[in-house]
């Protein structure tokens, strides 16, 4: 097992396992910390891909802004802390069993899927290449332009559900 | 590259390592003289009434919001800022459309009010 | 003589290439040798934020007392300068209180994270050519996104504390603090944009003048919004006194608020040190060695940070969130597309070197210009509107002052 393997197997046990507890907490609050600690670990993966771009965006918009958003909706719900409720209800047992066999009817289909190799590394000029082509017209300009439409109907729509109704 | 990110995560945890020594030390030397009225929460004196978990403005929601959505647009821009040198004219205009639209929505919410701190 | 000063000149790159030779001669692997170096490279810049927090300290205390006439700290050693030293046995020796019913994890891991994530940018601040932590490519993406894993720090502080004065000056402090990192991202978007890279080393390499020069709106922006991302005055109403106590920070004692108090001054060195790299030109200087150049740029940022809380007053939440999103924002966003569109049109009209920074000099103090009149005449005619209500003047008079 190479070094880079051993880091690799750290952050998915990280990223997983953080997942996990977020989902198990019994307070609301922690497990928006288990969920920042997972993305954490989201962003290790894309280091070990090389996709660093990908990882900085990673730790800016999910880490420093969208956790920070559910701190905030997180406070803003009174009482929610002081009577959580168990995490499980009484569904749970049919549920994990379902899970599980959903899990081995899909764990053949990906181990066997031929998953496409990449033999080159990935070029020292990537985020170079990737602001090209978001703004090349034969590739990626008018998605580009329609992320910018959808980021403004997000802020409209924001506004309107958020604004207190006088 | 995936050397500079393991000098990244050697540093980093070195720093923490280094903080928590620092805390550990201070744990040998500090006084331990435990008193119940040491433990109450500090308000200047004053006996506290009720929870700390009380209920904030929404408009803290409001500008959390609108933040993360402009830090998604900035995202956009920074692939975009590397490569310009070799980008022509029709790049510029391109992401000028990308940011009037946004600062259009900006107008939108100074309009509406979003932006009033009441 | 002159290899003394080649010496003293590029004495880091020498330093790590002696200690590189070194480990080779003793037979050692390259990866352990890699292991070695980046411990030792990593403990230094730790140490240079700790010690450089500890100076800080005092520094500070020397230079405001000055602006206020008074001496300063005196008494601990000559002119007080083992005064840090002082300070950080007496907190060594305080007692940790916990209030009760706090969150036990989430109030005691909150300075650690604080601290450490006001640490982390310290390692892509070049120190000179050769001589830098590490060189990433996404460096100033680096250091903008991990200085925001401090707002998770900071709300676990304050949530942690079970106290509602910890909690409301965490929510006033992240309001403020992903507030101004929007103008400050757009700042250094502008800066990537003319060098054409987000590395820290080929930022600084590509500023044959100083971006100070030839983006001063981006520099002055910058600068604004690393002022308030620091919470120092006049943005310093996350921990005003009068009305919230401390801030989140208000029921740590001892050491655990030596390091929240160490996160606050290293991001006020990290915001310096990123203004050095950004728009002063790095370690590029004559004569001087490169890291005292490093220095002593990062020392005027720096001044500029006590300067401004000798001078300034506290201003309030709603005028702090006005100047983000109703000014800073939307005339960083104009001047984004404005100098994306000048120096496109200066680089077509074939100029280059000085007669591009000085278009690029002259376009931008017009914007700066024009920025502050026209508020400046908004603001005015909306004063002479309230004044003119008042004073229960007619309608049509108060109409015929808000046509002016």
């Amino acid at each position: 097992m190479t070094l880079i393997q051993a880091v690799f197997i750290l952050f998915a046990i990280l990223t997983l396992g953080a997942g996990l507890f977020t989902v198990l907490s019994r307070h609301l609050f922690h497990a928006v910390l288990y969920l920042i600690l997972s993305l954490v670990g989201v962003a290790g993966l894309f280091v070990l891909l090389e996709a660093e771009f990908l990882a900085g965006v990673q730790v800016l918009i999910y880490i420093g802004a969208i956790s920070i958003l559910i701190i905030f909706a997180v406070m803003l719900t009174r009482g929610m802390a002081r009577n959580p409720g168990p995490p499980l209800n009484n569904q749970s047992l049919a549920a994990a069993v379902i899970a599980g066999l959903f899990f081995v009817l899909l764990a053949p289909v990906i181990a066997g899927f031929p998953w496409p190799q990449v033999t080159q590394g990935v070029p020292a000029d990537a985020i170079e290449a990737l602001g090209r082509s978001l703004v090349d017209p034969n590739q990626f300009a008018l998605p580009f332009e329609l992320a910018s439409v959808m980021i403004l109907a997000a802020l409209i729509g924001a506004i309107f559900i958020a604004r207190e109704k006088r | 590259m995936l050397q500079g990110y393991g000098m990244v995560g050697l540093y980093l945890l070195l720093s923490f390592a280094l903080l928590g020594v620092v805390l550990l030390l201070w744990w040998f030397l500090r006084p331990k003289k435990p008193n119940p009225l040491k433990l109450e929460t500090y308000e200047c004196g004053v006996q506290t009434v009720g929870d700390a978990w009380i209920q904030f403005r929404a408009q803290y929601y409001i500008f959390a919001l609108i933040f993360v959505l402009f830090d998604v647009e900035a995202v956009f821009l920074f692939p975009w800022a590397v490569a310009y040198n070799q980008l022509g004219l029709y790049a510029v205009i391109e992401m000028a459309l990308f940011l009037l639209l946004l600062l259009g929505g900006l107008l939108y919410a100074w309009r509406k009010g979003a932006l009033e701190w009441v | 003589m002159a290899q003394i000063y080649d010496f003293i000149y590029n004495l880091l790159p020498y330093l790590g290439a002696w200690l590189r030779g070194l480990l080779q001669s003793w037979g050692l692997p390259e990866d352990a040798i890699f292991l070695i170096i980046g411990l030792i490279k990593a403990f230094l810049l730790a140490n240079f934020g700790l010690i450089g927090f500890a100076i800080l300290t005092y520094v500070e205390r020397k230079i405001i007392a000055r602006f206020q006439d008074r001496l300063g700290p005196n008494m601990a050693g000559p002119y007080g300068i083992l005064q840090p030293v002082a300070d950080g046995i007496k907190l060594l020796t305080k007692e940790d209180t916990m209030p009760a019913g706090a969150d036990r994890w989430v109030y005691n891991l909150a300075p650690l994270i604080i601290a450490t994530c006001a640490l982390a940018p310290l390692i892509v601040i070049p120190f000179g050519p050769g001589a830098v932590g590490t060189d990433l490519n996404i460096g100033v993406l680096y250091a903008l996104a991990v200085g925001a894993g401090a707002l998770v720090g900071v709300l676990m502080a304050g949530w942690g504390s079970n106290n509602k004065y910890a909690l409301l000056g965490a929510f006033r402090a992240v309001a403020q603090l992903i507030s101004y990192e929007i103008p400050a991202v757009l700042s250094v978007v502008v800066v990537v944009m003319v060098a054409g890279t987000m590395s820290t080393v080929g930022i600084v390499l590509a500023q044959d003048v100083p971006y100070l020069f030839v983006l001063p709106l981006a520099a002055l922006v910058f600068l604004i919004s690393g002022v308030a991302e620091v919470g120092r005055t006049p943005f310093d109403l996350l921990e005003a006194e009068s009305e919230i106590v401390a801030g989140f920070h208000i029921e740590y004692s001892g050491m655990k608020f030596a390091l929240v108090f160490l996160g606050e001054f290293i991001h006020a060195l990290v915001v310096s040190a990123l203004f050095a790299v950004l728009f002063l030109g790095g370690w590029r200087g004559p004569w001087l060695p490169p890291y005292l150049w490093t220095l002593i740029k990062m020392s005027i940022g720096i001044f500029m940070f006590f300067w401004l809380r000798a001078t300034l007053p506290r201003i309030r939440i709603d005028q702090m969130l006005n100047l983000n999103w109703k000014f800073l924002t939307p005339l960083m966003i104009l001047n984004l597309i404005g100098v994306a569109l000048v120096d496109k049109g200066l680089r077509a009209a074939g100029a280059t070197g000085g007669l591009w920074a000085a278009g690029m000099f002259a376009f931008n103090m017009a914007m700066l210009i024009g920025a502050l009149a026209i508020p400046g005449y908004l603001g005015h005619r909306a004063r002479m509107a309230a004044m003119a209500s008042a004073s229960g003047e007619e309608p049509e008079a108060l109409e015929a002052v808000g046509a002016h």
